[in-house]
């Protein structure tokens, strides 16, 4: 209330300043609290029934709220399923593909924002466009591709082809325009090559714009089903959303705790980006759009 | 040392001609530059090139041919697109997938911009954040985990759902045995999960709208929902095109919720487009046939984003 009392002091026109706690007030907030209890809800039921024995499962009324904790469905998870498998397969998927996407994005955003070479809108605009093209025109050839470089059903499959990024490439592009060319100027009067100025002035400025994009594929390929389902055959090779549901089939609809624990557990590494990395994955998501 | 017309390096690649005039060492010949360049574009490139633009044109050739994989192809002109056009499942999989774009988008824009609109003002700040958080939460997981809980919650007899509705007092929904019922939850989940980024475009669009235009429209006596019509909507128009096309962009792509949820059934009631795609593909090996229907899918995306476009010239409104 006291803010509103500086902007009474400071706009004096306007007619309503100090507005009471209205019926419409407490309305909106209701609305915007059975909104956030939907969201959560079903994300509290999944735990809270994961922590409970297998065989009280399908128990009503729901719980929300997991007040006396059981763990024998998460150890039945890693007796079931190669959890560990699917979580290390998951990890080193995400990873490679994140790593490489920020090294190669940061290598052509620096060269579409600071060199000057020939075709460099044309090839700039190429990249672009591949952005419009949906996955699934392309997946055939991609199958047909990977199996001719003889990757099918390896884990490689799915890294490789995820590594070029035209969306991280147009951030950093985005990125590496933000910062003053003045810097480049100095390097080169110091006799800096043109590696040495990408590599050792640019690059290490243009970090939190490398972050936003291993955010993103972080969060984009840990949860991504549909290339993993054309491009592995062989469990041994699946990664957690995968697993998750060939475990959700063989269980029937016998102990909904297990699968639910393996949501759960599958879920952890993305929340815990999820509370890091908030600000970065909003700004990565909604890059581009204003303006 | 001369001055040189040619841009040295480092100057600002937006196109425009830098006024100040640069001087550059003689030795930074343009050539070494575009070798590095090519040094630092190939692994993009390259890896578009191979997995990207080949692939399209492979599509693009391989919609005129049947082949299995196993034999040699055969070319089979148009009959690709005569068959697709003929086949029922391909037909009610398309309008499946136009009948949930339409209503899955209008949700999620709706309710996006129903509680975007509903935290701008008089919050604390602790509890903006606390929606802000909440509704971008789903975003974050999995879309296979998500239709994996969903599914239970929506479980005739044990489900919670069905519970809730139990105390009510009304009798038990077959969910997912039903077309229209399973039709109904993979809309449900889908816009459970993807409104959090409407929502945000929203929260950003809403955020850019001056606070003087308000009270310019307060002071003329605007209520609230006058403000709301006159005022918010055209001033936000340009966010909600924004969000609209990549809204239905991602709608018309739809194909984990179905999978995992229903696997396309009852029938083919909740088959979508890319769900046939991969069918056809990898359980059917008609890799022609594939190959067509993922290129009409294509052309489909492309039209409805270019209406998108076109319609907003006379809706949109910019400052």
């Amino acid at each position: 209330m006291t803010t509103q009392l500086d902007t009474k002091a400071k706009q004096p026109l306007r007619r309503k300043v100090r507005r009471p706690v209205t019926g419409a007030y407490i309305g909106r907030l209701a609305v915007l609290l059975v909104a956030a209890v939907l969201t959560l809800g079903p994300v509290m039921w999944t735990l809270s029934t994961s922590l409970r024995l297998p065989s009280e499962s399908f128990n009503l009324p729901p719980r929300f709220i997991p007040w006396d904790p059981d763990f024998t469905s998460y150890s039945e998870v890693f007796a079931q399923i190669d959890m560990i498998r699917l979580v290390v397969n998951s990890a080193l998927m995400t990873g490679f593909i994140a790593a490489g996407q920020m090294i190669t994005a940061a290598m052509a955003g620096y060269a579409f924002a600071r060199l000057k070479f020939k075709g460099n809108k044309l090839l700039f605009g190429l990249v672009l466009a591949t952005m419009m093209i949906p996955v699934q025109v392309t997946i055939v050839p991609v199958f047909m591709i990977i199996r001719g470089m003889g990757l099918a059903d390896t884990l490689l499959a799915l890294i490789i082809p995820a590594i070029p990024t035209a969306f991280g490439t147009f951030l950093m592009r985005q990125y590496f325009m933000g910062v003053p060319a003045e810097l480049a100027e100095a390097a080169e009067i110091d006799g800096a090559s043109q590696w040495r100025i990408f590599r050792s002035v640019y690059l290490p400025l243009a970090t939190p714009g490398m972050a936003i994009v291993g955010i993103l594929a972080f969060n984009y390929h840990w949860n991504e089903f549909f290339r993993p389902l054309i491009l592995t055959i062989s469990e041994e090779n699946f990664t957690l959303p995968l697993g998750l549901v060939s475990l959700q089939g063989n269980m029937g609809t016998g102990s909904i705790s297990v699968v639910l624990a393996g949501v759960i557990l599958s879920m952890l590494p993305a929340v815990v980006v999820f509370f890091f990395g908030q600000r970065s994955l909003r700004a990565g998501l909604t890059a581009g759009v204003g303006k | 040392m001369s001055d040189t017309t040619t841009d040295p390096v480092g100057s600002r690649a937006t196109g425009a001609p830098d006024a100040r005039t640069r001087r550059i060492p003689a030795s930074r010949s343009k050539p070494k530059k575009n070798l590095f360049a090519g040094v630092l574009l190939a692994p993009t490139l390259i890896g578009m090139g191979i997995f990207t633009i080949v692939p399209i044109i492979g599509s693009l050739v391989l919609a005129f041919f049947r082949w299995d994989i196993i034999s040699r192809p055969e070319f089979v002109g148009l009959a690709n697109f005569a068959d697709i056009a003929l086949d029922p499942t391909v037909r009610v999989s398309f309008l499946n997938t136009i009948v949930f774009v339409v209503i899955a988008v209008t949700l999620q824009l709706g309710i996006a911009l129903v509680l975007a609109s509903m935290i701008q003002e008089r919050l604390p700040d602790w509890l903006r954040v606390f929606f802000r958080s909440t509704f971008f939460f789903p975003l974050v997981l999995s879309a296979a985990s998500v239709s994996i809980f969903m599914g239970y919650l929506f479980n005739e007899q044990f489900g919670v759902v069905n519970w809730l509705i139990g105390l009510v007092g009304l009798a038990p929904v077959p969910w997912l045995t039903t077309p229209a019922g399973a039709a109904a939850v993979v809309i449900i989940v889908y816009v459970w999960q993807n409104f959090g980024f409407s929502f945000l475009l929203f929260v950003g669009g809403l955020g850019n709208i001056p606070k003087e235009v308000y009270e310019a429209a307060e002071l003329d006596g605007a209520s609230g929902f006058k403000k709301f019509i006159n005022v918010t909507m055209p001033l936000l128009s340009p966010t909600t095109l924004v969000a609209s096309v990549m809204a239905v962009i991602t709608a018309l792509q739809v194909f984990d919720q179905p999978y995992v949820l229903t696997r396309g059934g009852p029938g083919d009631s909740t088959r979508s487009a890319v769900m046939v795609v991969f069918e056809s593909a990898f359980e059917q090996l008609e890799f022609g046939r594939a190959s067509a229907i993922g290129l009409v899918l294509m052309l489909l995306i492309m039209a409805v984003t270019y209406v998108q476009f076109q319609l907003s010239r006379r809706f949109v409104f910019y400052q």
